[in-house]
């Protein structure tokens, strides 16, 4: 049997939910931050950078990089390795700040 | 937490009214639990506040309750250490002798002004001849509150993000904020699929995730050894541990290590598990490119010569879905450099505070402990934090520190020692920044060149951090330079400076605005930047 981080740690979570990223339904373990979540969907990169139109994701993992920035529930600017995943929640690739909307 | 007199609900001045505690402790790490605990078992009132939703700090980070692991223990070394604190936590927070607030960032620390008398501002560092009343100023996380970044008019009604202003006054503050990552930029190391050595694990630790099957784990410090070990004892294949430093290093320093022979044997049984999953372990080489389109698909590895330049002639590639890099950690000091505490430069060039012989800083009744002392790992912030607590409790009550203490400071000199040889091993070499084309981005905020650094420190005489933000925009994006900061410095031919960030966190300018604005401006710090607008109890 292949070991994962859950076997591991013998971790038995209740049933997964769902949250989506940009359309497509990505499963969720209970105490799961969004980050998590999506690496174990194999999704690195959920935002692009202003300038470069980069793809980006979760790099420091503990919120102090900002590099992990996602746009859930329609709201930019989160940090998708400290927010955890609740069920239902629609996750985004963040384009650059997130507010095209506002732009001149 | 219900119980704070500062939530809201609270009209804005009460808390000036509320009685202090006689110690807030900043950070749930290893420090500021063994601190709160030692405080509270000694009779203190504490308050413990942490940002995180729950107690350890990044070295006992742990899977989420909800998800249910039986055996955290698994990615952990001396996991009953934290059981028991936890324990004594609990135990402290039911006789409400010990105020444990999670979900707290603590964004500034300021002493009590004395407006009702009409006083001007003090500076911080020249404290009143009556010891003064800290205010903790804290943005709370509710629920899932954590992570967003606060915008303008933000009220944040209802759904993700419930943040209040909280603010907890306090006799003296224990700042045990920790560290972050220490990062080395390199060609490739903004694609999807590089993260840090510590963000993998933190990951590992709390959500029970890899970032890829296939993963190199590279740049230096024993960190890497940890994460290698974590990372294949979870099912990741680790082709290889690429390492900057010479581990013979550490030879030529043989009295710290005879020291801590406890060190040796937690390396001994990282190799042995290395060994055990076929992961070589490459000294003297650093991981010089990441390659990939959209994400990584292999690394440059090459051999570096003494001051870790990349012998010519050495690259090869090897394939990989993920990199975990880091260079060791750098001290978190936002709280303390704006209170005014001294700092020093440690033994890897990072800046840390200056304490004394019982943890105090060099601002009155201000005590630090930890990272924040220069790095060292959980051993000695376990002996600091109970020693910091020691001799709190000690100076509010005016007599002299125990025989304990003695025992404490023998543990904390010789864990700083072996911490001390383990960062002048890992000190970056001044070659690392042959690693750099022009093109790689160093700023990972603002999407910086190393060529536009260069050209700033060269043709436009930029010699410090500050003035290549000022030229370039480096170091002024999201994290406020947190991941470049080093690597500009160097680039620019200086040292790292001490981190100076009016606020410590993203806070929403609400927080700010709401409160009363009747004091002085806050002071400043440093003077030559403007600090946060006069905040007031709320």
């Amino acid at each position: 049997m292949t070991t994962t981080p859950a076997r591991l740690v013998r971790a038995e979570p209740g049933p997964p939910y769902e949250i989506s990223f940009d359309g497509l339904p990505v499963p969720a373990r209970p105490g799961q931050s969004i980050a998590a979540a999506l690496w174990a969907a194999g999704i690195l990169s959920w935002r692009t950078t202003r300038y470069g139109g980069s793809p980006r994701g979760a790099f420091c993992g503990i919120g102090t990089c900002f590099d992990c920035l996602a746009t859930v529930n329609g709201r930019p600017n989160r940090r998708a390795c400290l927010v955890p995943a609740r069920p239902g929640d629609v996750i985004t690739t963040q384009k650059g700040t997130g507010h095209d909307d506002l732009a001149v | 937490m219900t119980t704070s007199p500062s939530e809201p609900g609270t009209p804005p001045g009460a808390a000036r009214g509320v009685t202090p505690c006689d110690l807030a402790v900043v950070g749930a790490g290893p420090a500021g639990l063994a601190a709160a605990v030692t405080a509270a078992g000694l009779g203190l009132r504490v308050t413990l506040l942490d940002a995180a939703e729950h107690p350890g700090g990044q070295y006992y980070r742990h899977p989420a309750p909800g998800l249910r692991a039986a055996r955290p223990q698994a990615l952990h070394h001396h996991w009953q250490t934290f059981a028991r604190l936890e324990r004594r936590l609990g135990a402290h927070s039911a006789t409400g002798r010990l105020r444990y607030l999670p979900g707290h960032h603590v964004w500034s620390v300021l002493p009590e002004q004395p407006t009702e008398t009409g006083e001007s501002s003090q500076a911080p560092v020249a404290a009143p001849a009556q010891a003064p009343v800290w205010r903790l100023h804290t943005a709370t996380v509710e629920g899932a509150g954590a992570g967003r970044v606060p915008e303008d008019g933000d009220q944040d009604a209802g759904g993700h993000g419930d943040e209040r202003p909280v603010t907890v006054r306090a006799r003296t503050v224990l700042l045990a904020t920790g560290a972050h990552e220490h990062q080395l930029p390199f060609p490739g190391w903004t694609l999807p699929g590089v993260v840090g050595a510590g963000g993998a694990q933190a990951m590992l630790k709390s959500g029970l995730v890899l970032p890829g099957r296939r993963t190199v784990v590279a740049g230096s410090g024993p960190l890497l050894l940890a994460v290698a070990t974590a990372l294949s004892s979870a099912g990741a294949t680790v082709p290889a541990v690429v390492e900057a430093a010479a581990y013979p290093a550490y030879a030529r320093r043989p009295a710290a290590l005879l020291r801590n022979p406890g060190k040796l044997a937690e390396g001994a049984a990282h190799g042995a598990t290395l060994l055990r999953h076929g992961v070589r372990v490459l000294t003297r080489h650093a991981v010089t490119a990441a390659h990939g389109t959209g994400r990584i698909e292999e690394v440059t590895v090459e051999r570096l010569d003494r001051d870790w330049r990349p012998v010519p002639g050495s690259a090869r590639r090897i394939p990989c879905d993920a990199l975990a890099t880091g260079h060791g950690l750098v001290p978190q000091l936002e709280l303390a450099t704006g209170l005014g505490c001294a700092t020093r430069h440690a033994a890897d060039g990072t800046p840390a505070l200056a304490l004394d012989d019982e943890q105090r800083t060099s601002v009155a009744g201000v005590w630090a402990a930890g990272e924040t002392g220069g790095i060292g790992g959980a051993e000695p912030a376990l002996a600091e934090g109970e020693l910091a607590a020691r001799s709190v409790a000690c100076a509010l009550r005016g007599i002299p520190l125990p025989p304990r203490a003695a025992v404490l400071r023998g543990r904390r000199d010789r864990l700083r020692a072996f911490a001390d040889t383990m960062a002048a091993v890992h000190r970056p070499g001044e070659g690392w920044t042959a690693w750099l084309d022009d093109d790689t981005q160093v700023c990972r905020c603002e999407e910086v060149t190393a060529g536009a650094i260069r050209q700033a420190a060269g043709e436009l005489g930029a010699h410090d951090t500050r003035t290549v933000k000022l030229l370039t925009r480096a170091g002024m994006g999201w994290c406020q330079g947190r991941m470049c900061g080093p690597a500009v410095a160097r680039l620019a031919g200086g040292a790292p400076a001490p981190d100076r960030r009016p606020l410590s966190c993203p806070v929403p300018l609400g927080h700010l605005a709401g409160l009363p604005g009747d004091g002085p401006p806050a002071p400043a710090q440093p003077p030559d930047r403007s600090g946060p607008p006069a905040p007031e109890d709320r």
